[in-house]
């Protein structure tokens, strides 16, 4: 009973840690906690890295590390990435998505065929008329798209799924 | 064979390990050379949305050859970041054509970089890159086959990049069609490096880390006559080397001098 207390309170804390380049977005919405484990005092994070070349993993793994040893029956934490596991897109919890949304950013579409064209509705207006100026935005996990009805400019994340080889 | 799960039961084979790590370096040098002469597209590129789209695929090239030298730092190679910084020309196992200057001049003096040279390398690089990782996820050493999974989900776009780039301008202008044309013909008569996984090929197919050269190579080819309009008649060749064997040009000394500039200055630095 305690254990699952300890694991409540641990997970209220992840979800107070945002991703540094989406403010307002937790680690926890955007898929990337795998596995909290405690063990008395200590504490063990697996996270799910989401693009291998990003360069705020080692800030997020601080800033977690930061927030565990915050509580007050922690004494250390340790925070791990782990390939074993594939982030996707699909990985993105629903509060995610609509804190993205928030942000001007628009969640990856629901469907998506690896290497082909994609498109989602403005973040802003909802409207369909919208169209991708660059795969490639202000980071790896972004893309960059303009709608057409509100005209504004908007980004979206870079729908990323599972690539099985046959 | 079975499957080896970590760095430290591959550490208890050590014909396995030395197989494994001559693999990790190949995959780990060629994606980090490449990853550098992009960079040096940085503010050059022909217009702004392509500098953001190349420098976005150059940092996450740069990411793979990073988790690449990870996977040697566990089985003991030494840090990464020396790895990458610190290894002399004669260690360095990535392919020749892959180190080739981006053009004449410098990046601070009169870059007279060519544009063609740069998207019949990079998509004959990603289209390779694509059958290797394919290979890869089914290859006997767990964690590589990991890593291989997760960087064929994020190169799917890089690879879409350059396979548009090759399309429109093979349908453009004769002076598009005849530069393309004549950076495809140098690369035919360098890129058997590239396709070559060294003197330890057949232990790394023995050992079941990945496919036969041969079958990677007849992959590739086949993907490419998709897209291109036009492939030499002539038979693949390496006349500059094997950089697989660890020989090199003048060109990979300049890289390595420009990259680790700043990192020689103080190597104990914290960034």
């Amino acid at each position: 009973m305690e254990q699952d207390h300890k694991q409540i309170e641990l997970e209220t804390v992840l979800k107070k840690v945002d991703d540094p380049e989406l403010p307002s977005v937790s680690v926890v919405d955007l898929g990337m906690v795998h596995e909290v484990k405690t063990d008395n005092q200590h504490v063990s994070i697996t996270m799910i890295p989401t693009f291998a070349g990003c360069p705020a993993l080692d800030i997020i793994e601080k800033n977690v590390k930061e927030a565990i040893e915050q509580v007050d029956w922690v004494e250390s934490c340790d925070v791990t990435f782990s390939f074993r596991h594939k982030w996707s897109t699909n990985a993105i919890t629903a509060e995610g998505k609509k804190q993205l949304k928030k942000h001007g950013v628009a969640p990856p579409p629901e469907s998506y065929q690896p290497g082909e064209e994609w498109s989602v509705d403005c973040p802003y207006c909802g409207s369909l008329y919208t169209s991708m100026e660059n795969v490639f935005g202000p980071t790896a996990c972004r893309s960059i798209l303009y709608c057409r009805s509100c005209r504004n400019p908007f980004e979206a994340m870079k729908p990323v799924i599972d690539y099985s080889v046959v | 064979m079975t499957n080896i799960e970590s760095a430290d039961q591959a550490k208890q084979d050590s014909s396995y390990r030395e197989v494994l790590t001559e693999l990790l370096y190949q995959l780990a040098d060629d994606d980090f050379i490449v990853s550098f002469r992009g960079s040096e597209w940085l503010g050059l590129a022909p217009h702004i949305e392509e500098d953001v789209s190349f420098s976005s695929i150059t940092q996450n090239t740069m990411g793979h050859a990073v988790l690449y030298y990870q996977l040697l730092e566990e089985l003991g190679e030494g840090e990464a970041d020396v790895l990458a910084h610190e290894r002399p020309p004669e260690k360095r196992r990535n392919a020749i054509y892959l180190e080739k200057q981006n053009g004449d001049g410098s990046y601070l003096d009169e870059p007279y970089y060519d544009w063609a040279l740069t998207v019949i390398r990079q998509y004959l690089y990603e289209t390779f890159k694509k059958v290797k990782l394919e290979a890869l996820t089914k290859s006997s050493y767990v964690p590589l086959a990991d890593a291989a999974q997760k960087v064929l989900m994020e190169q799917t776009y890089h690879l879409a990049h350059w396979k548009t780039w090759v399309r429109q301008l093979q349908d453009s202008t004769e002076e598009a069609k005849t530069r393309l044309q004549s950076r495809l013909k140098e690369a035919w008569g360098e890129f058997l490096d590239v396709l070559e996984l060294g003197p330890k090929a057949n232990d790394m197919e023995k050992h079941q880390l990945i496919v036969a050269e041969s079958v990677l190579q007849k992959k590739w080819l086949e993907e490419i006559k998709e897209t291109l309009a036009v492939i030499p008649a002539e038979p693949l060749q390496k006349n500059k080397g094997s950089g697989r064997n660890t020989e090199h040009t003048q060109d990979l000394t300049q890289a390595l001098v420009t990259l680790s500039e700043v990192y020689d200055q103080d190597k104990n630095a914290v960034w």
